[in-house]
């Protein structure tokens, strides 16, 4: 191509120059999405309910067919259930909107302790100092109903573990086991969840275990479960040894899984096949 | 999972008839036997029952199912009763519900277990002594990492 | 008693078709299941539901051992008069449970 003579070319470079300071000055009025810097990519992160078939889906939207809300208007009665020798309830120290925000910031260190603790070791804590009352065992119907309600309160609000810097050592320890292959089938949770995600395994789609929605009603249990006893099905599933479900390296699992899961929305109480 | 989940089973004739899944086993006979039981002698039509089910569960044990028919729902013609039939539970029957005018709409939803892949059958029976049926399968499938090793 | 989770308007006009769900926390063992010994478990179900306007039945449902644990029922009724709308489960070992909610229909 001819370059276009001396004066001609003058102008056309002036021109050049006119277009784009006005796209630039266009540029920083306009929303950052016109910019050429290009829009924000969808989050390649997704819950387990995006996972399962739209019959489940709706089982878990509807409140008045979520099974897991039978265990909810427990927890609710239990909330002003007066316990221990002190006599008081939840409702004595807190009110409901207290609990919005809650769940989705455990596990956690709480004030006066060293140890992270998971939702369920809060709401223990909670009994054993400021009801003086008896811990509630694991996976018992009371602790469980207890923290549907708590963890309910918090539906919709964005997974946000705390930014406390004891936790990093936790949630590492946490990443730690992830990826630790054990068992007879030498597997790691990320073999399935990280590197498998989205395949199939014998018909059921590998989600990418993202806790957004415990506690759940889990099919098979048949009943409404915690995050251990889930993750104590997967130490089953891949034939390892089945930790106890007191044993503390689930809630360094947990903290690991929430912080993976941050800004994810929180859809407690869920439905799981 | 995209798709509809209606299911309404259409054979060639204009009568409904049932045919075990799987002549081997028992159980779809004992069906078989459970609904002559109810019908008698008696034509199931084909038409106005929906039997509403996923072609294909995660898990057995909590089966999201709807029956509905189409009816008036009159004194002079309504639906007074649904009743549903499985082919490889250990036992055959599902659910018998009594409706009447005071409904207005006979549709029935519920949760239920279903141990195999198997057909459901749907059995509608009006005031005027019809019957309509309707079946469909369902494929189950299980999770991985379940409670029990068996 | 158990729980028991009732979804139904609070009102409705006269006429209306209203869907109504029910959903109870119950077992329901199927008799069928061998335990951690294997032995069966023994069955444990609710046998029946029955829902009734203003004392009058409106619709019943005879449960088999293949209705789900924690059982969960829709159905319609046409919006008749204001009253209480009753719904009772029974079964297995004497059990009963027993809701009912009020509704407005002008």
């Amino acid at each position: 191509m001819r370059l276009p003579d001396r004066p001609a070319r003058w102008a056309v470079g002036a021109l050049l120059a006119g277009v784009f300071a006005v796209s630039f000055a266009l540029a920083q009025l306009l929303p950052h999405a016109v910019t050429p810097a290009g829009a924000q990519a969808p989050d390649p992160r997704r819950s387990g309910t995006q996972d399962m078939g739209e019959a489940l889906q709706r089982m878990q939207a509807d409140d008045a067919a979520n099974p897991a809300m039978l265990f909810v208007q427990l927890g609710e009665q239990l909330w002003s259930r007066p316990a221990g020798t002190t006599g008081k309830a939840c409702d004595g120290c807190h009110t409901v909107a207290d609990m919005k925000g809650v769940a989705v910031r455990y596990p956690a260190i709480p004030r006066g302790g060293d140890a992270p603790i998971d939702l369920e070791g809060r709401i223990n804590r909670c009994r054993t100092e400021h009801q003086q009352a008896p811990a509630l065992a694991p996976e018992s119907r009371d602790l469980l109903a207890l923290e549907a309600f708590v963890a309910r309160q918090s539906r919709g609000l964005p997974i946000a573990p705390p930014d406390d810097p004891r936790l990093a050592a936790v949630r590492e320890e946490g990443a730690a086991l992830y990826r630790l292959r054990q068992g007879q089938l030498n597997l790691s949770c990320a073999i399935c969840h990280d590197d498998n995600a989205g395949q199939k395994l014998a018909g059921v789609v590998i989600p990418q275990a993202h806790p957004t929605a415990y506690p759940i009603y889990r099919l098979e249990w048949q009943a409404l479960g915690s995050l251990k006893r889930r993750l104590r099905n997967c130490l089953v599933g891949i034939r390892a040894e089945a930790w106890p479900l007191d044993a503390a390296p689930y809630v360094a699992l947990e903290a690991y899984l929430m912080d993976r899961a941050r800004g994810m929305r929180y859809e407690a109480p869920g439905v799981r096949p | 999972m995209s798709g509809t989940t209606r299911r309404t089973f259409l054979a060639g004739s204009a009568l409904f008839t049932i045919v075990p899944l799987a002549p081997a086993s028992a159980t779809p006979e004992a069906m078989a036997q459970a609904i002559r039981d109810l019908v008698g002698g008696r034509p199931v039509r084909e038409g106005r029952v929906t039997l509403d089910l996923p072609p294909l569960v995660e898990n057995g044990n909590a089966v999201p199912l709807t029956v509905s028919v189409d009816s008036p729902m009159t004194e002079a013609d309504h639906v007074r009763a649904i009743h549903v039939f499985n082919e490889k539970n250990p036992q055959p029957r599902v659910f018998d519900a009594t409706l009447g005018p005071r409904n207005g709409r006979a549709a029935v939803a519920t949760r239920i277990k279903l141990g195999d892949s198997q057909r459901i059958v749907a059995i509608a029976e009006t005031s005027r002594g019809e019957l309509y049926g309707a079946s469909a399968d369902v494929i189950v499938t299980l999770a991985a990492c379940l409670e029990d090793l068996t | 008693m158990t729980n028991v989770l009732i979804n139904a308007p609070k009102a409705a006009r006269k006429g209306e078709v209203i869907e109504l769900k029910a959903l109870i926390l119950h077992p329901m063992e199927t008799g069928f299941r061998p335990g951690t010994n294997g032995t069966i478990i023994p069955r444990n179900i609710i046998e029946r539901f029955v829902a009734t306007w203003n004392g009058v039945e409106i619709f019943s449902m005879a449960f088999s051992p293949a209705i789900s644990a924690n059982p969960f029922v829709s159905f319609f009724a046409v919006a008749s008069e204001s009253g209480r709308i009753t719904f009772r489960w029974t079964g297995d070992e004497g059990f009963s449970a027993e809701e009912s909610v009020a509704i407005e229909v002008a």
